[in-house]
């Protein structure tokens, strides 16, 4: 093995571990007897997530964070859907300056949307209120929804529908047992994607929402901005189950929707 | 027919966009070229300098315009937000204002408010260089905040100067953002480039199985990994407990709320954006390049520095860009892991919006942070042929 490979793999391992050993190395934390954020633990225990269990403080947050995205996520898959068929296929200036509009959210600074927003939605008192949140959640979540939909549209064999026409089937069963299909792993995907770009949300959360749409990335922000207790650690650690659950349900959907490329191009 | 229809699937998203981002957006920019104050505060005052040149002396019917103005404007707070607005430009003009303000309401309305009556009160109130900056201000646009934001202003005869030394401030900002940006990406391209490689060369599982472990930080929420990292470096954390232990520093280092904090927790959130478009690039570049490099009698740096390097060039500066991109907008991080000297544009923004209300300076650092983003991302799109935004 020459020397250059070997400086490669250790850099390769030390990128490694710095993505991953962080968020690992906090996890036991939590169990921690004493509220002392360092190693050794003096002992284990449960406090902190009884704590968490016995405040209302984080149940609210979950249950606010949760309506925001599945309601941000439920629009953002109907508007995003349609827009991706109403734009699969189509060039021209006009189209361009579609694609670059929906796509717009996830390039301007997260700030100057949230403050734009919060300019915006004051005077029509919508800060504060939970539809304010759900409706400037949708504006960033829905580039997430269009991005893969209309790839899968448009990578789409526009002979499974002339063959399913072909064989009897009217435009709309055509549709529904051929089109669908096709694009519902990368529709669920991106319901995926938009959900996670609500749940993890802090900045639009801080302009828009009020004391009772407190999120639970806000709520995290300001127990950050005080000090960082083993009950934060637990929280964290919650969080990060529930984010793990969502990568391996993207996994699936992906791997899923490669194998179906697959025996399409088998066939 | 088809294409009727198309438009009208689209006319809802297209809408929506329009009412909640493109329309706020506008709005908001708007401001750094907008004069809102002084024209809703001093409408009278405004009206008897419609005529006045800066080398004439002040009308006389400036001074009863003004007392009027205070008079009318006492029970809302538009006055105070005048005072704000043309403190700005002539300091000492809000005391004074303030101050004339509480003796044209005491006088009441009878009183003959001339020249002597605002000079007993305060000489700033009669200088034309006020009056000039009211007018100026007084127009319903100017470019009093985009000058501002880049550390210039206006003499009160209308030269663009350099603002006094006390008060550059903005170049100072966007030449830090920059340079974290900068720090980030660098960063991120030494940790993401061995990364891309051994994903590229290695096999199917092992690749998964690394793709898994650049992905789930990815998934993981921002708040979560900045808990993290704040657990990991502050004094009492885990990284100085064990230095301390081993006995390898004498002291805990300080690693946190500074920007060495900052860059590692920037780095450690963009790195898979780094890595992501450079594997993609990577893979791409067939291995029997480099063999046959090697063949023809290159020494593996000859075949990588002069074979590889350039192959991958665009895919190096594609995700450059993106990380650089997403740095510059960064906001979160800075907040919760720097100090008040590693507050980058956008905690900028934000504060001026929510803060103390100047509206108008965080509109126009928010178009150059908003311009500086654009400009980057179009680079972007031209070096990776109109993929550069991909998804995971």
């Amino acid at each position: 093995m020459n020397p250059w490979r070997i400086v490669f793999h250790l850099l390769s391992a030390a990128a490694l571990l710095f993505l991953i050993a962080p968020i690992l190395a906090v996890i036991p934390l939590s169990f921690s007897s004493n509220s002392i954020l360092s190693y050794p633990m003096p002992g284990l225990s449960l406090r902190w997530y009884e704590s968490i269990a016995s405040s209302s403080r984080w149940y609210v947050a979950l249950a606010n964070s949760m309506i925001i995205g599945i309601s941000a996520t439920a629009i953002s898959v109907v508007l995003g859907t349609m827009a991706s068929f109403g734009l699969a296929r189509r060039s021209g200036p006009v189209a361009a300056a579609m694609r670059v509009l929906i796509l717009s959210p996830m390039i301007v600074p997260i700030v100057l949307v949230a403050v734009a927003l919060y300019l915006f939605l004051a005077p029509l008192q919508l800060t504060n209120t939970m539809t304010g949140m759900i409706l400037a959640h949708t504006v960033i979540a829905v580039p997430f929804v269009v991005i893969p939909v209309l790839t899968a549209i448009e990578q789409l064999d526009g002979n499974m529908i002339r063959a399913a026409a072909s064989c009897g089937a009217r435009p709309w069963t055509a549709f529904r047992r051929v089109t669908v299909p096709s694009i519902a792993p990368s529709l669920a995907s991106g319901a995926l994607f938009a959900f996670a770009a609500s749940f993890d949300d802090v900045v639009i959360a801080l302009f828009v929402a009020g004391p009772n749409q407190r999120t639970l990335p806000r709520e995290m922000y300001s127990s950050l901005r005080e000090t960082i207790s083993p009950e934060l650690i637990a929280v964290a650690t919650i969080m990060m189950i529930f984010s793990t659950a969502l990568f391996l349900l993207m996994q699936n959907l992906q791997r899923r929707r490669r194998r179906m490329l697959q025996s399409a191009a088998r066939s | 027919m088809a294409r009727y229809r198309k438009t009208f699937f689209l006319m809802p998203l297209i809408g929506f966009l329009l009412i909640f981002f493109v329309v706020p957006m506008v709005w908001f920019l708007s401001y750094a070229v907008r004069e809102t104050e002084v024209p809703r505060a001093l409408p009278r005052t405004l009206e008897a300098l419609s005529h006045w040149q800066q080398d004439q002396p002040v009308p006389e019917t400036a001074f009863a315009a003004l007392a009027g103005d205070m008079i009318e404007a006492a029970n809302s707070g538009s006055m105070a937000d005048a005072a704000r607005r043309l403190n700005y430009e002539l300091t000492g003009v809000r005391s004074a204002l303030s101050k004339a303000s509480r003796v044209v309401r005491r006088a009441g309305a009878g009183t003959d408010f001339d020249i002597d009556f605002f000079n007993a009160i305060d000489p700033v109130l009669t200088s034309p260089a006020f009056f000039a900056v009211v007018k100026r201000a007084g127009n319903a646009m100017s470019d009093h905040y985009l000058l501002a934001a880049v550390d210039l202003q206006r003499t009160p005869a209308g030269a663009v100067v350099r603002a006094p030394q006390e008060n550059r401030l903005y170049l100072t900002v966007l030449w830090r953002t920059l340079e974290i940006a900068c720090m980030v990406t660098l960063a991120c391209l030494f940790l993401g480039f061995p990364v891309a490689v051994l994903l590229t060369t290695s096999s199917e599982k092992v690749a998964d199985t690394i793709l898994v472990l650049v992905m789930l930080p990815f998934w993981t929420s921002l708040l979560v990994r900045t808990t993290a990292w704040i657990v990991l470096l502050q004094k009492e954390g885990i990284i100085n407990g064990v230095l301390l232990s081993l006995g390898l520093i004498a002291e805990p280092l300080t690693m946190i709320f500074n920007r060495t904090g900052v860059v590692i927790a920037m780095t450690h959130v963009l790195l898979p954006f780094m890595i992501l478009p450079l594997y993609g690039t990577l893979k791409a570049i067939p291995r029997g390049y480099m063999r046959a490099a090697a063949s023809l009698g290159a020494r593996p740096f000859t075949a990588f520095h002069r074979v590889y390097l350039p192959l991958a060039a665009p895919g190096i500066a594609a995700g450059c860009i993106m990380v650089f991109i997403l740095s510059v907008g960064y906001y979160v991080t800075p907040a919760l892991v720097g100090g008040p000297s590693d507050q980058m544009l956008s905690a900028f923004v934000a504060n001026y919006t929510t803060g103390t209300g100047n509206w108008g300076l965080a509109s126009a650092l928010g178009l150059i942070l908003l311009i500086v983003t654009i400009i980057l991302y179009l680079l972007a799109q031209r070096l990776s042929g109109g993929r550069a935004i991909s998804l995971g």
